[in-house]
């Protein structure tokens, strides 16, 4: 089966540092994916290149089989590959529809269409009750949905989302990842940074581990969690030496 | 609301019968000064992209339709169209630099500034153009050659030119051209992330607003049967296309419009009481004044707190 | 080569003693991007002012501009003090957008008042080196352009010890590079932006009477000053202290190059094309190394 998406040999440097180095990736379709790793392992990096907002240095990534490097990141949202931001970006000045609404464009160019799918998909995250509020009016739990809503209304087929769970107290992130599951079972196929492990096993079909900018492990959650590169990579070897062989 | 505007249009189209001609004139600046904002705001506005040196498109305009006009006896009528292609030409080129190269906020500005002030120092040195001293406009009230005995023509001219540039501002922010140029000004990563190609639509609006301020350019040559290169492509003239939709608001429909009825006026008064001749930078210390107040006190400008200031009161 | 030696030497030397005042006048807005990120868009008209003060002095109290640079300086470090405190710093987290309208309008503001203070046409101080020329071989140099060219280098020198060497500075310069982290350590930020600023416009008021001999200069002056402080801060490296320096220097020489085989009046045009090319050639997140 072709894969969905396929990095191959991925690169990015910046002035002497290697952010990514040499990253193979695929997600087939279907899968949730879960991408982990400390802080400043590229993780954010990886999705700035695959969503076209960095050019790799070196690599290919192919989306449904064709090659993306080098599209502008409208391009490749528009063949079905979203992302959301790490630090949520609203538009400001807009309404919570009139947010998604913007996404809701890429696939109905008019736009009394396209608002009313940003509608359907204003109530399917949750935000209805909150639909004709300024962006800014809302709680992070909030905007968080609405990121995701604008990047739902794109329709994409590969949704990439940049821990989308920080910030959020438990009971917000029951909650999203309820929804998380229901977009999944939509058919969009998923790509996850998160810090939240519980959350992060729970979702992930496979588990792709970071650090420096390399692949340290790859596998199903149980194999990855007990990966001691992985633990070393979060907790330093000595627990490493520690954890049960 | 929509009765209120049909009321002050219909008032406006009857104010020529009782109107002295000085006043006549106050409302032609009104309109033209409201027609140029309205223009810039679709660009600087809607799209958020500060263009400091909108007057290049003004001089290309009304430099081309003159000089069609006068060596080519080409009826102004056509060439201000011809003006106004260059005019987009002009701003296609600007665009392109500005956004190919990533340019934004203060870049840009200085972008637009140069190239407007390129402009000015070149049209200076070509005699051909009329060099410093500029071009004249023999009068002959012909108008085919737009020119009109009547100064009322002119007045319904500039209220159309500023009630089309409206219209097209209005159709643009319905559809989704309008949308993805607020999304830009917003966030134009958010944009691109979105879907929207913010390099297309912003060149787009420049296309546009440039178009329609290269008429403007005619209007304003053939008005004042004058060209200079230091009037038509100089940073005052600059100001005052950008002053009115920022202090009235941008990116609103009425913001332009509102603004022009506010500052024109005040603009007047102060040429006429603190005089003519030497004190010319008088009105445009009001409008440095001004540009700091409302950047401070109303940063939305007036329309945008004037419109919840009324939502206010008939809820109360 | 039709040109002759003697006069491409001769532009090189009178470009680089010019270049003085033009790094200290991109110092200054180094000065002021560098720690608070604003785009001066008076600079060039903070400038202006320098010199008609400078006139003033001269004119009125007899004072050498050698001598009034330093209440023309003063002058100018309030004149900054009270632009950051009661404008710019009320708009310090706002949109880009609107520091840049602000910074516009106080040019609008600064630039005619000027014009009706003292009217359209273009003036110069005279000074009692005035006329004084110096052989140095084959090229002869103003005394006027060599005095200003120490003073203004000095001063520069001046502005590089007073952040680097005293507490002050080394606040400036800690939160030109990590305004958090300098905040965290107890930096009082609003006064340090004030400072920033005041010594900014200081470095252009100061660059304003030197240079006020040589240059004769009227209101409009102000945008050609600003657009060159510009061409030289994006050059350098905006928020590059060294970088602006020999920007200033750079820009001076080959704008005096360029009168030697160009047509004079043709300088502002080069001047705006030069700005067009460096924006295009260096894009915009080009911040430089804050190396301030």
């Amino acid at each position: 089966m072709t894969p969905l998406l396929e990095a191959r040999g991925l690169s990015r440097s910046f002035g002497g540092l290697r952010a990514v180095a040499g990253l193979d990736l695929t997600v087939a379709p279907g899968e949730v994916l879960g991408l982990i790793g400390p802080n400043g392992a590229g993780k954010t990096t990886v999705f700035n290149l695959l969503s076209g907002f960095l050019a790799p240095d070196g690599g290919d990534v192919r989306f449904g089989g064709r090659s993306i490097v080098g599209l502008p990141p409208h391009a490749i949202c528009r063949l079905g590959l979203a992302r959301t931001f790490q630090i949520t970006r609203p538009f400001a000045r807009m309404t919570v529809l009139e947010n998604v609404r913007v996404g809701a464009l890429a696939r109905h160019p008019r736009a009394p269409e396209a608002l009313d799918r940003a509608r359907e998909v204003v109530e399917r995250v949750g935000l209805g009750a909150r639909a004709g509020l300024a962006a800014t009016a809302l709680t992070i739990a909030e905007r968080k949905r609405l990121e995701l809503a604008r990047a739902l209304a794109t329709e994409p087929a590969l949704l990439l989302l940049d821990e989308v769970m920080a910030g959020l107290n438990p009971t917000e992130v029951e909650a999203i990842i309820r929804l998380i599951r229901d977009v999944h079972a939509s058919g969009i196929s998923l790509v996850l940074i998160e810090h939240n492990m519980r959350a992060v096993m729970a979702l992930s079909h496979r588990i792709v581990a970071l650090s420096f900018g390399e692949k340290i492990a790859e596998g199903t959650p149980a194999e990855v969690a007990d990966h001691p590169r992985v633990i070393e990579a979060y907790l330093g070897d000595e627990y490493v030496r520690a954890a049960p062989a | 609301m929509k009765w209120l505007i049909v009321a002050a249009l219909a008032a406006l189209l009857a104010l020529p019968a009782v109107l002295s001609s000085y006043a006549l004139t106050i409302f032609i600046l009104i309109f033209f000064y409201g027609f140029l904002g309205q223009a810039w705001n679709i660009v600087g506005g809607y799209a958020g992209q500060l263009s400091a040196g909108h007057a290049a498109f003004v001089g290309v305009g009304g430099y081309t339709a003159t000089m069609l006009a006068t060596s080519a006896g080409l009826t102004p009528w056509l060439g201000m169209f011809v003006g106004a292609a260059l005019a987009a030409l002009l701003g296609a080129i600007i665009g392109y630099l500005g956004f190919r190269f990533g340019l934004r906020g203060f870049y840009f500005v200085l972008l637009t500034v140069a190239f407007a002030e390129i402009c000015r120092v070149a049209v200076s040195n070509i005699d051909a153009l009329g060099g410093p001293l500029g071009l004249y406009i023999t009068f002959t009230g012909d108008p085919r050659q737009f020119q009109f005995q009547d100064p009322r023509v002119y007045y319904y001219i500039a209220l159309a030119l500023m009630l089309a540039a409206t219209a097209i501002a209005w159709a643009i922010g319905r559809r989704r051209f309008g949308v993805y140029l607020a999304a830009i000004r917003e966030d134009e990563t958010a944009a691109e992330a979105s879907g929207v190609n913010a390099f297309r639509y912003k060149m787009l609006a420049m296309i546009v607003s440039s178009f329609l301020t290269g008429l403007g350019g005619t209007f304003y040559a053939f008005y004042l049967f004058s060209l200079q290169p230091n009037s038509l492509f100089g940073i005052p003239l600059s100001v005052e296309i950008i002053i009115r939709p920022i202090v009235g608001g941008a990116g609103t429909l009425a913001g332009p419009i509102l603004g022009s009825f506010i500052l024109t006026p005040l603009a007047e008064l102060s040429r006429l009481y603190l005089g003519g001749g030497g004190l010319h930078g008088a009105h445009l210390i009001a409008y440095g004044v001004l540009l700091i107040g409302v950047v401070l006190f109303l940063p939305e400008g007036a329309y945008p707190r004037l419109r919840r200031a009324l939502q206010r009161s008939r809820r109360s | 080569m039709g040109v002759d030696l003697t006069l491409v030497l001769q532009g090189l030397v009178s470009g680089l003693l010019f270049g003085g005042v033009y790094s200290l006048m991109a110092v200054g807005l180094t000065l002021i991007f560098g720690v608070m990120r604003v785009v001066n868009f008076a600079h060039g008209d903070m400038m202006v002012w320098g010199m008609y003060l400078a006139y003033l002095l001269a004119a009125r109290a007899g004072i050498d501009p050698y001598v009034g640079f330093v209440p023309c300086a003063a002058a100018l470090f309030v004149l900054g003090l009270v632009v950051q405190r009661g404008l710019v710093d009320r708009i310090i987290a706002a949109p880009h957008e609107m520091q840049i309208l602000l910074m516009l309008g106080v040019a609008l503001v600064l630039e005619n008042v000027a014009l009706m203070a003292f009217g359209p046409e273009p003036t110069r101080v005279r000074s009692p080196l005035g006329a004084a020329t110096l052989w140095l071989g084959p090229v002869f140099v103003d005394v006027a352009r060599l005095v200003t060219f120490a003073v203004a280098v000095a001063l520069t020198v001046a502005v590089s010890l007073f952040l680097h060497r005293t507490d002050a500075g080394r606040m400036i310069r800690a939160v030109a590079d990590n305004t958090y982290g300098a905040l965290v350590i107890g930096a009082d930020a609003r006064r340090v932006y004030a400072v920033a600023f005041g010594v900014g416009a200081a470095c252009v008021g100061a660059a304003g009477a030197l240079v006020s001999p040589i240059l004769p200069f009227q209101p409009s002056t102000g945008l050609s000053l600003s657009v060159t402080s510009f061409n030289i801060v994006i050059i350098g490296g905006m928020g590059s202290l060294p970088g602006a320096f020999i920007g200033g220097l750079l820009v001076s020489v080959a704008e005096s190059l360029g009168a030697v085989f160009f047509k004079p009046s043709l300088k502002e045009l080069m001047s705006f094309s030069l700005l067009i090319v460096i924006l295009l050639v260096r894009p915009a997140g080009l911040f430089g190394r804050r190396t301030l």
